[in-house]
């Protein structure tokens, strides 16, 4: 079966290790999760993936140099900005996301 | 023109575990409507049932304004910034998640269910520092009036969150009417009946029937019996 990879970065790690989770508790989704823009880089030079959640926490500037990096090495990733930290609209956010690039 | 969208009790989703009914206006956990997602800048309009000794437990929110409003029974809170408190009826709590919190919901009556509505606006500002506010409310001041419970200002009646919001809530008796002015140019609201029956626009609305207006400065509110009712006042683009 072919998983959707999906990249979270988020600053608060509880939270970021609740959505992992909760991504990962469907079988068709695969999470990976980074506390910092350097590790998420890293990854994401490292592995496909299909969509970013950008989580709580992470500032403007890093938010725009993380969307051009990820955007100049993958033009169609899917990049959003996840509300909420691993609540109900977790699993809708993605389905949404997957469906159109909301950035 | 004023555009608008009914939403029918019992087309809304519905979570049954056991220990938590919940029915959901909008797209939330396992119910995923493409045409249910939002109303503007209100995301999850969940109606809950609790029951007695049962409750959330410890979990996460950020960024999220999460309102509510406690419709029979009482709920304690406790959060990660050292917030312990029993919201009853009456009383309204509004929370901005912001950067990140943790709390739990319990309902500690060992005899009796708690319904409460649980309300998420997407806030007009990220990663705000988390804050916490409850309010208990003069329920007189909604008797065949508005009352509003909630706005964007600190200032202003009501809680207060992140997000050019306002929520008023009216107990009519039947044949009162009023005109409702939106707050703000961009607007729209979503009206949710507690019970009764209500009609705005030449629409029927019944108990937990919701009705979203928008693209309109203004629209009357008919008590066709007595009745309870929400306003949310939402920008629709944000």
């Amino acid at each position: 079966m072919n998983q959707t990879q999906i990249l979270v970065i988020g600053r608060h790690p509880e939270i970021l290790q609740t959505v992992v989770r909760l991504v990962n508790n469907n079988p068709e989704w695969k999470g990976t999760g980074c506390l910092t823009d350097q590790e998420a880089i890293s990854v994401f030079d490292q592995q496909v993936f299909d969509l970013v959640l950008l989580g709580a926490g992470i500032d403007e500037s890093s938010e725009d140099s993380l969307c051009a990096h990820f955007k100049a090495r993958k033009p169609d990733i899917k990049i959003v900005q996840h509300y909420g930290g691993g609540s109900g609209l977790l699993s809708a956010e993605i389905y949404e996301a997957l469906k159109s690039n909301q950035l | 023109m004023a555009q608008t969208i009914l939403h029918k009790a019992e087309t809304r989703g519905h979570a049954n575990h056991g220990w938590l009914s919940s029915y959901q206006s909008f797209s939330f956990a396992n119910y995923y409507n493409p045409e249910r997602m939002q109303f503007g800048a209100l995301r999850v309009l969940n109606d809950d049932t609790v029951d007695a000794g049962m409750g959330f437990g410890k979990h996460p929110h950020d960024n999220m304004e999460i309102i509510s409003i406690p419709l029979e029974g009482d709920l304690e809170h406790k959060d990660s910034m050292n917030n312990v408190a029993v919201i009853k009826n009456g009383d309204i709590q509004a929370m901005s998640a912001g950067t990140g919190i943790y709390h739990s919901e319990y309902n500690n009556d060992r005899a009796s269910q708690v319904k409460f509505l649980q309300i998420w606006i997407y806030p007009n500002k990220r990663n705000v520092e988390p804050r916490y506010d409850q309010l208990t409310l003069n329920l007189a001041d909604r008797h065949n009036k508005l009352q509003q419970v909630l706005s964007p200002n600190p200032d202003d009646a009501g809680v207060w969150i992140h997000q050019d919001a306002w929520f008023h809530l009216g107990k009519f008796d039947k044949g009162i009417d009023t005109e409702y002015t939106i707050k703000k140019q961009g607007n729209g609201v979503y009206t949710f009946v507690l019970n009764g029956q209500l009609e705005i626009n030449g629409q029927v609305l019944n108990t937990r029937d919701a009705l979203g207006i928008w693209d309109t400065d203004q629209f009357k509110i008919t008590a066709l019996t007595d009745a309870e009712f929400l306003l949310i006042d939402v920008p629709m683009v944000f």
